[in-house]
């Protein structure tokens, strides 16, 4: 199955960097993975989550940490079950307390980072821990890409369920009780899909740019578009541009793939923003 | 022609048994150890207009979140439709004071009438089948011009209709509505005020308006409550603005014993 997929990816760009495995991968990985961040980008713009979905990349460094504590093999089970937990619990004391919500994910995000040191140096063996900080786009093998199968049409299909509702909440979150909308489960799920998302992505992408995936993608496509259609189509046109060209252009440069990403998603927001005046109406 | 019959028998009847109608008994809400309002009594019929007004603070708006379900109070509310059913819960429409949102948000008006009312998600069907129906909604608060604007580049008055529109859709039989103080032009309000007048002889349904426009609430409304923590009085608008408590109450506001400014 993954050798013929392997055959039309060297038919269909026959150039060097394609000439090996882990480019197959990364690139076929990068095909599944940011359009996922591109269409959840779109809401934690619009619904004002960027600072949660920042916390949600610290909060997975807990999930690592006790993943690799309780010797589970390999940390990623514990890491998603921990971010949606964590997740669950952000949500739910901000539907709760009257605190701003700033105050509320500042505090979780910085207890769970500072946790997830405090574990990780138990013993002294930090350095393992690194990859996590930076991610390596390059390390990925065949059962990640199966997983990421999985976790694509599982995301596009509960997305196809909630958008609706959490467009409404996006809106105004009064007006979506009012329509009879429960404004804690929608918001649940939109934060378990985002957990889900981040905490299989970081060990690719990084925790250190990892929500820059979550903002940027939407925040360009924002700048020059008036409907709901325009804005996702555009968010995970960027999104995608952006992957495979940071790919590309990390390989022939030598540097990391994650962070080129992110510059070049960078690059299409300031592009947008200059011509926001000619398409926004 | 089945709602016209049943309009006329309330004319004629007047009592509860033979049109729908809703009862609020004995609202209270408190927020923590501070009276908002107590021991609140209305009672609404269909195709009518009750205006709610009063000083600033007095509660008119958490009493229409109290109505909603969306502020902890006492009482119940009863409900009786047309068919003489106690169904306990109307379907509620709700228009808020302020709709405080991102104005550079990129939602168009189509949009946002998709999402209340379809399942189908909005970044991936078209809405062609919609599109009538949401045309007809808008039309019937001379709107539907504004159907592929964005949400955040309509003036106050122009999204006070499109969301009265929203919650007419599905047709309430109860709808509440809070007038925003600010953001809409005496034009736009008037304009507002025609279209509910309208609204609520068509579709026979009971509106509760939360106004600070006295001499349109003498206008258009069929029955007025002053609400000062507590109903002060109501009735008809020429019965409230000539009883002495309503002098009392914004005569104090506006500093002069001798009565109210818009009275």
């Amino acid at each position: 199955m993954i050798e013929a997929i392997y055959h039309v990816l060297d038919l269909l760009f026959p150039f060097a960097w394609m000439d090996h495995i882990f480019m197959k991968n990364a690139f076929l990985a990068v095909l599944l993975v940011t359009p996922l961040f591109g269409l959840l980008s779109t809401m934690v713009v619009s619904n004002r989550m960027a600072f949660f979905s920042d916390s949600l990349g610290h909060g997975s460094f807990t999930g690592i940490a006790i993943g690799v504590l309780l010797g589970a093999g390999s940390p990623l089970a514990s890491l998603v079950v921990f971010s949606i937990l964590f997740s669950f619990l952000i949500t739910w004391i901000k539907n709760r307390s009257s605190a701003s919500t700033d105050t509320i994910i500042g505090v979780f995000s910085s207890t769970a980072i500072a946790l997830g040191l405090m574990l990780m140096s138990y013993g002294g063996g930090f350095n393992k821990f690194s990859t996590y900080l930076i991610g390596d786009l390059l390390s990925i093998t065949p059962a990640d890409l199966l997983a990421l199968v999985f976790v694509f049409f599982a995301v596009l299909f509960v997305w196809a369920l909630i958008f609706n509702r959490l467009l409404v909440l996006s809106i105004n979150p009064s007006f979506a009780r009012s329509r009879g909308i429960s404004t804690l489960f929608v918001e649940s799920v939109f934060a378990a899909l985002l957990a889900v998302v981040v905490s299989i992505s970081i060990q690719w992408v990084g925790l250190l740019i990892i929500n820059s995936l979550l903002v940027l993608p939407a925040a360009a496509a924002r700048n020059i578009t008036n409907d709901v259609k325009h804005y996702h189509m555009l968010s995970i046109g960027t999104a995608l541009l952006s992957g495979l060209t940071g790919l590309v252009l990390a390989y022939y440069c030598n540097m990391a793939a994650g962070a080129t990403i992110v510059v070049i998603a960078a690059a299409i927001f300031f592009l947008t923003l200059l011509f926001k005046p000619y398409f926004v109406k | 022609m089945f709602k016209t019959i049943l309009h006329h028998h309330a004319l004629s009847g007047g009592d509860c048994a033979k049109l729908c109608c809703t009862k609020i008994e004995d609202f209270s809400v408190h927020i923590g150890r501070m009276d908002i309002f107590s021991h609140v009594h209305m009672h609404i019929h269909c195709g009518q207009l009750t205006a709610l007004i009063g000083p600033n603070g007095a509660g008119k708006s958490t009493l229409l979140k109290a109505i909603l379900g969306e502020v902890p109070h006492t009482g119940v509310l009863h409900y009786v439709d047309a068919k003489g059913k106690h169904t306990g819960h109307p379907r509620i429409g709700y228009v808020p004071q302020y709709l405080q949102f991102d104005v550079s948000a990129p939602t168009s008006v189509m949009d946002i009438f998709m999402a209340c009312l379809s399942k189908r998600p909005v970044w991936l069907c078209r809405g062609k089948k919609l599109r009538p129906r949401v045309l007809a909604s808008l039309a019937r608060v001379k709107a539907d011009h504004l159907i592929d604007r964005r949400l955040g580049a309509l003036s106050g008055g122009e999204l006070q209709r499109v969301l009265l529109a929203l919650s007419l859709d599905p047709l309430p039989d109860l709808l509440l509505l809070d007038e925003p103080v600010s953001g809409v032009d005496k034009n736009g309000l008037e304009l507002f005020y025609e279209i509910v007048a309208d609204l609520r002889a068509r579709e026979d349904m009971a509106i509760i308006l939360i106004s600070h426009d006295l001499d349109l609430v003498a206008k258009h409304a069929d029955q007025v409550v002053l609400l000062d923590h507590g109903v002060v009085c109501s009735g008809t608008p020429e019965e409230v603005f000539h009883d002495p408590r309503t002098h009392a109450v914004f005569g104090m506001l506006a500093g002069n014993p001798e009565g109210g400014e818009a009275l």
